[in-house]
């Protein structure tokens, strides 16, 4: 089946599914719920799950925090990593699927170890915010560690243009530093310190 | 006028994060009064008096919200929405990252006053950062017994969860929220039911902003009569307002409701660069439908105000626009959002969005005529109330104030492309202004 491109809209690299536009169909039958016995379980991740369902009234409200546990262990939501939360939460894997799969930060193909995302909206686009993620993907090249992608507003309009890399804000970022940034991810080393958010103090400084 | 900081009083100091910097500024005396000394009944009277509006975006009076729920002994929920997912607000982020166990004080009391036994704080998955701030406050809270059974050696319970989302504008949406918090896509429910009476669970559920719960200690720590000294009769208190795009001076200020909005942009945040002039800006967040610069820059920031003018002051988020912004691209930009951010669930917004995103695309290349801008228009007004939530009305007013109020910008995009003008490709050109000349390193 040859995929289809794109489904009409132009999404800068936007998460779309391609299971969306490809038709894939699933390899097994999604109305079972697998046993654990099947699935080989990692005792790690069996055990976050159940201390994760314990934690609400209701053992469904896990499925968000089991899918991110999930990704932490194998990069992205692998099927079989989908197939082991779903026998330990006794749901199908496909009410995982359609869960993960609504969020755009839970990936249903693999994606690279190191992921940087790019605000490409309102505010960080009047600053420079597609020069940043142009930058990236430049430095970045066809590294397959690196996932780079443009986002929707990130929350932090304040240090446009900015950009999360492996879940930390850094910013305001001149196109410059975007190489930086990658050679650092690469080296192991601690990116942009000065840059971090963390650091940043409230622009109206200290209580007057 | 400077700040008049209470929520982000000692913000600057990093010691504010943890349960002993919070109680040397005083931080935990509201609880320990609500639980030990008030009734539940006293703790709602006295939100209800101070008149707080719900920072989130709709304004709505927080203990009216909260006397809304049933009394009598039920499982009720409390829900605190950290899901700040709108383009120009970055309040939340501030509040939780620089003050988290404001913010768990506030939940604790707020659950007194309404009787809820389990609260969750819905932070965005983007936030990873602020949920592990918000996850070693709650650890500390529970240790110091501020939370869980017996609180404080009273005979009150509460649990609070901290839960992570995953990426999804419309889990901001109340009741997609509680979906998602559910387990499941965050798609919206219709309402009524309200969640006040059937919400999480199916039990009634309260359902706050950051920004509101945490004026709550300050409310039950100086009286309704205090917090009503602050701000408009309609507004009253103070508010966090993110501020951001062609300023010089981008980030959260806290002032007094009412100040005039001029002060915020052209005062605190520094005005536009040197040479540029105010355009135009969104006075609530994206989905707040943009003032022109002569008729909003006048105006009390006050909800009431806002509403006046015909926009809203939303999650109090101001973005700016300058000379050289483009407004066709803005409205795309804001369309794309909107479009991307839409559940699918209801086919207004589903379809809408994505045909405004299809005919602004055409205006900026230049393949549109006049009478599209007339069809973009009666698209957006098609969708406004017309769906379960308020996603895809959200994208139709700003859209729909750009196009009526710059509505020769738009003309003039479609002829100056149509004379040969270089066509827009696959990407939309940033502002025409340089972004190193906005000050972007200050």
């Amino acid at each position: 089946m040859s995929p289809v491109d794109g489904i009409g809209i132009d999404n800068r690299d936007l998460p779309v599914d391609r299971a969306v536009n490809e038709g894939r169909v699933p390899d097994r039958s999604p109305q079972e719920i697998p046993e654990l016995h099947e699935v080989d379980c990692p005792e790690e991740l069996r055990r976050r799950i159940e201390e994760l369902m314990s934690k609400y009234p209701d053992r469904k409200s896990a499925s968000i925090p089991a899918l991110w546990a999930v990704q932490r262990l194998y990069g992205w939501c692998t099927p079989e990593g989908i197939r082991q939360a779903a026998a330990v939460m006794r749901v199908t894997p496909a009410y995982l699927e359609s869960v993960a799969s609504f969020y755009d930060l839970l990936h249903t193909e693999p994606v690279g170890g190191h992921k940087v995302h790019v605000c490409t909206n309102i505010s960080c686009w009047m600053r420079g915010g597609d020069e940043l993620l142009d930058a990236f993907r430049a430095a970045a090249g066809e590294d397959a560690d690196l996932f780079v992608t443009g986002f929707e507003c990130l929350g932090a309009c304040d240090i446009a243009p900015m950009a999360s890399i492996d879940e930390r804000y850094f910013g305001p970022l001149e196109t410059g530093e975007a190489a930086t940034a990658i050679e650092q991810l690469r080296a192991g080393a601690e990116v942009l310190p000065e840059k971090a958010l963390e650091k940043r103090p409230l622009p109206g400084g200290p209580d007057a | 006028m400077p700040e008049t900081r209470l929520l982000l009083k000692h913000a600057e100091d990093p010691a504010l994060r943890t349960l002993a910097g919070y109680r040397g500024y005083g931080g935990y005396a509201s609880l320990e009064k609500a639980y030990k000394e008030m009734e539940a009944d006293e703790v709602l009277k006295e939100l209800e008096d101070s008149g707080l509006r719900g920072r989130g975006g709709a304004g709505f009076a927080m203990g009216k919200k909260a006397s809304f729920l049933p009394r009598g002994e039920m499982d009720k929920y409390l829900c605190c929405n950290a899901d700040e997912s709108e383009p120009g607000a970055f309040k939340d982020r501030e509040l939780m990252q620089r003050n988290p166990h404001q913010l768990i004080e506030g939940i604790a009391i707020a659950a007194l006053a309404a009787g809820a036994g389990h609260a969750f704080i819905f932070i965005r998955g983007e936030y990873d950062s602020q949920a592990d701030v918000l996850d070693a406050a709650v650890a500390e809270a529970y240790e110091a017994g501020y939370l869980g059974e017996g609180i404080r050696g009273t005979r009150r319970d509460l649990e609070l969860v901290v839960h992570r989302g995953a990426g999804a504008y419309i889990c901001g949406e109340e009741t997609a929220l509680l979906d998602a918090l559910e387990g499941k896509r965050g798609n919206p429910r219709l309402k009524p039911p309200f969640p006040a009476v059937q919400g999480l669970y199916g039990g009634p559920t309260l359902i706050n902003n950051v920004e509101t719960l945490s004026n709550v200690p300050h409310i039950v720590r100086n009286g309704a009569e205090w917090f009503k000294g602050f701000g408009t009769e309609q507004s009253p208190g103070t508010k966090v307002v993110s501020v951001s795009g062609c300023v010089r001076r981008p980030g959260n200020y806290e002032v007094e409701l009412g100040i005039p909005t001029r002060e915020l942009i052209m005062d605190l945040a520094g005005g536009p660069a040197e040479g540029r002039e105010v355009k135009a800006f969104y006075p609530g967040g994206s989905s707040s439908p943009v003032l022109r610069a002569e008729e909003g820059l006048d105006l009390p920031y006050s909800f009431e105000a806002m509403a006046e003018a015909g926009s809203m002051l939303g999650s109090g988020s101001i973005i700016v626009a300058d000379d050289s912004v483009s407004i066709p691209h803005m409205a795309l930009r804001t369309a794309r959002f909107y479009h991307h951010e839409s559940c699918g669930k209801c086919t207004p917004c589903r379809e809408g969005t994505n045909w405004t995103v299809k005919m602004l695309e055409r205006v900026v290349r230049g393949e549109a005529t006049p009478m599209d801008l007339d069809i973009v228009a009666s698209v957006q007004e098609n969708i406004i109330g017309h769906c379960l939530c308020v996603l895809g009305d959200s994208m139709a007013m700003p859209v729909g104030a750009m196009v009526r109020k710059f509505r020769e910008e738009f003309e003039e995009a479609i002829a100056a492309a149509s004379e040969g003008a270089p066509a827009v490709a696959e990407r939309i050109p940033v502002v025409q202004g340089a972004p190193e000349t906005l000050g972007a390193s200050t």
